[in-house]
């Protein structure tokens, strides 16, 4: 849970000390009929819903508070005059729920989804029909005769017809669509499957004939309508969720204008606008600094963990974290024009690279599509040729069209990814993409980020043992209200080693250099080596000099995550080669790789967001399925260009769009397991494969022989679907 | 057995009736929180309004 509550604390390295700022915390998500939506992660019983519920609604303003499990997000029904969010997610965290408001614009309910609902109710119809003509033909089969028998016969096709004519609706569209632009896929044969069936039926019927096909028809829709809607609800679900993630950030800006101040969203900026931006602010937008000074975080821009020092004239950038300094910036490009548009231009060029990519399920269609068909009509060829009766060549023809139902192949990729989406979904990894696992699976080579990724993004103190203890205190009770990254490490490692920050009195900040204040009436101060009188040295630090004494070094590392090292050592275990890749310096990547034991030859420094494109493409031309994982701006155009790509959920909206699948909070330490359940689905799916590759093994020569029957092909078609759905469920 | 031309219509129809229950309770969010809901009624406060 550690993870998760770093994860929304702290929204990531380009602001590190939102708390008590103004900026990562979203404006309330609040809709005009005064619902809020809350998510709530921890829920999991019936006593977490009694106390959300019961302690909402007894507070005044609030008319109704509702909790939904399976979503594990809180709806309120609340009086927006007399409750504000921050409220209500002050009361759930003292009932120990953590709770983040949502943006109700960007809430959608999967449940809700109209295609979701639509594919249900298709499927219901199919299922109802189909067990009705199932029972009518379980009579005929029976051995019920002439009239008797001609009666459910027609009684079967006045239900059927309708039935399939609205169930297999999405079907006739998709195949049609296929043909229309001179293309075979899965839904042709399938189409062509029950168009012909019932067409065959019906002329069997009209003439009082002995086989009838309509139960075939409709639980071949039935149990296909039941992948499709598997498969659409997982990636509904899915994408729902990491569209919830984004709802945590949604950023404003405050304008100036003639008559003051106004706080507007970040969509509305256009060049020529002038903003405020406060310390610890996220920049919304390209500018120009016209007044004030500040340090910015770039670690989300280039992977640098070393703030860089601005002033009026410079340039600042989207996505950058304003530190220590208040700035009115005028705003040269806002949205689409800024900087951004670089990376997008980038991350577009690698996603059209992506879209080679076959899933397995086309693979196999690709296959058997045209494989059905030239049986069937070898089968009509054939029969006729033999016997001369065109009747008899023809039912042969449509019983090998249906026998080879794919309706096991239908069910064989969608069974397995709802089974393994639905066990990640509750271990925290969102799978964004349908293929994602497949992906997964193929991965040899896996290229990390390293600050934000594999580092905390945050400086931390080294060394704290070998400072003097005075010179500790008066550094924490200096940097006591900044929020530059080098100062909250300072304070943060004072507050682990159990030690007071001292009394220091006129504190102020610098921007650029560092903080200046007064103790027992001699200076002190806290900053750049060259602004206290001190020799600068390699790597990040920072100097505190008192009046009079010999300044001290303090100095700083990027500490990788705990979890780091270990999942190195996971990876290497599963056969997997490891790259780190950085925007940071040499010195920091040497580092890092030798402290989590990444060869050498195997770091890629200073690279550029171009840079790392080019890495993963010329890794992938060598012929290796890359998992790129990374969450900065400059990750975006690898992440999209890689195999496949995971971004940890603390990552920027921009990388969480472009990865193929998000880890709630900072659980990079779940991709091993990610990567154990991706390489068992494959299995699942090439092992249904080929169960329905054997099961037609078995029904095409007995087809082809022309001696299937209407009750053959029922049982066979019910038998392979649910031996193929069982087997999914072995997912680990 | 020409009661059967009665018959079955009457037991699709009874079907359809089922179906069409179906539809409502979809179209009623009825199947919006199925995991809560399975929790819900191991609840020990006693529900008396029961919200939609």
């Amino acid at each position: 849970m550690e993870a998760m509550d770093e994860t929304f604390e702290r929204p990531g390295p380009a602001c590190p000390a939102c708390t008590g700022a103004s900026c990562a915390r979203p404006e309330p998500a609040q809709s005009e009929t005064g619902n809020l939506f809350f998510s709530v992660p921890t829920v999991h019983c019936a006593g977490c819903i009694s106390a959300i519920e019961r302690t909402l609604e007894a507070m005044p303003g609030i008319r109704s508070a509702r909790v939904n499990l399976t979503l594990k997000r809180l709806t309120v029904d609340a009086d927006p005059e007399r409750i504000s969010p921050e409220e209500i997610v002050a009361a759930l965290g003292k009932i120990g729920y953590e709770a983040h408001p949502l943006d109700p614009s960007l809430v959608a309910d999967p449940n809700r989804d109209a295609g979701s609902r639509d594919l249900l109710m298709r499927m219901a119809v199919a299922g109802f029909a189909a067990m009705n003509v199932m029972l009518l033909s379980i009579s005929v089969w029976a051995g019920a005769s002439d009239t008797t028998r001609d009666f459910l016969h027609w009684m079967s096709a006045v239900i059927a017809l309708p039935a399939t004519a609205f169930a297999a609706r999405p079907f006739f569209h998709n195949a049609w669509q296929a043909l229309k632009a001179r293309r075979l896929n899965m839904d042709v044969p399938i189409s062509l499957a029950i168009l012909l069936a019932l067409a065959l039926s019906l002329h069997e019927t009209a003439n009082s004939g002995e086989d009838a096909y309509f139960d075939a028809a409709l639980s071949l829709t039935f149990f296909l309508l039941a992948g499709r809607w598997l498969d659409h609800r997982t990636r509904i679900a899915a994408r729902s969720a990491a569209r919830e993630l984004a709802a945590l950030e949604a950023p404003k800006a405050i304008r100036l204008t003639e008559t003051g101040e106004e706080t507007v969203p970040v969509g509305e900026l256009a060049p020529g606008d002038r903003i405020r931006l406060l310390p610890g602010m996220r920049v919304p937008a390209d500018g120009v600094i016209e007044e004030g000074s500040t340090e910015v975080d770039r670690a989300y821009l280039t992977g640098e963990t070393v703030p860089v020092a601005l002033g009026p004239g410079d340039a600042i950038h989207a996505g950058e974290g304003n530190l220590t300094g208040a700035l009115t910036v005028r705003v040269t490009a806002a949205g689409q024009d800024s900087t951004l548009s670089r990376i997008t231009a980038l991350v577009s060029l690698a996603e059209t690279a992506r879209n080679r990519y076959t899933s397995l399920a086309d693979r196999a269609a690709a296959i058997y599509a045209p494989a059905v068909h030239l049986l069937a009509l070898a089968a009509f060829i054939g029969w006729y040729l033999l016997r001369g009766d065109a009747h008899f060549a023809i039912t042969t023809a449509i019983a090998v069209l249906i026998i080879t139902c794919p309706c096991a192949l239908g069910l064989a990729v969608p069974a397995v990814t709802t089974v393994a989406s639905g066990r990640l979904f509750r271990r925290g990894v969102l799978l964004k993409s349908a293929t994602a696992l497949e992906r997964l699976a193929e991965v040899d080579t896996v290229l990390f980020d390293k600050t934000g990724t594999l580092t905390r993004g945050t400086p931390e103190l080294e060394w704290p043992e070998r400072i003097p203890p005075r010179a500790f205190a008066l550094a924490a009770g200096l940097a006591r209200g900044t929020l530059h990254p080098l100062g909250r490490a300072v304070l943060r490692a004072a507050r682990a080693r159990g030690l007071a920050p001292a009394e220091v009195e006129e504190v102020r900040e610098i921007p650029g250099k560092g903080l200046e204040g007064r103790h027992d009436g001699r200076r002190v101060r806290l900053g750049r080596a060259d602004w206290v009188g001190a020799e600068g040295g390699d790597g990040m630090e920072s100097w505190l000099a008192v009046e009079g004494e010999a300044p001290v070094r303090l100095s700083f590392t990027d500490a990788p995550l705990d979890a780091a090292r270990e999942l190195i050592g996971a990876l290497r275990a599963r056969g997997l080669d490891i790259h780190l890749v950085t925007g940071d310096r040499e010195r920091e990547a040497a580092l890092l790789a030798r402290i989590l034991d990444i060869e050498p030859g195997k770091v890629h420094a200073e690279a550029s967001p171009e840079d790392k494109f080019a890495l993963v493409e010329a890794l992938g031309g060598r012929g290796h399925k890359v998992l790129m994982v990374g969450d900065g701006l400059n990750d975006t155009a690898a992440l999209a260009a890689a195999h496949v790509s995971v971004a940890p959920g603390t990552a920027l909206e921009a990388a969480r769009n472009a990865a193929d699948v998000v880890l709630t909070g900072r659980r990079i330490d779940l991709l091993p397991a990610l990567l154990d359940t991706a390489r068992s689905a494959r299995r699942r799916i090439l092992e249904n494969f080929a169960l329905a590759a054997l099961y037609n093994a078995v029904a095409i020569p007995i087809a082809l022989a022309g001696l299937a029957s209407p009750l053959a092909a029922a049982i066979a078609m019910s038998m392979s679907s649910i031996t193929v759905s069982l087997n999914a469920m072995r997912v680990k | 057995m020409n009661v059967l031309i009665y018959l079955i219509p009457v037991s699709v129809l009874l079907g359809a009736l089922g179906l069409a229950a179906f539809f409502w309770a979809v179209k009623n969010h009825q199947f919006d929180d199925p995991e809560g809901d399975a929790h819900r009624i191991l609840r020990t406060d006693y529900d008396d309004h029961p919200k939609e």
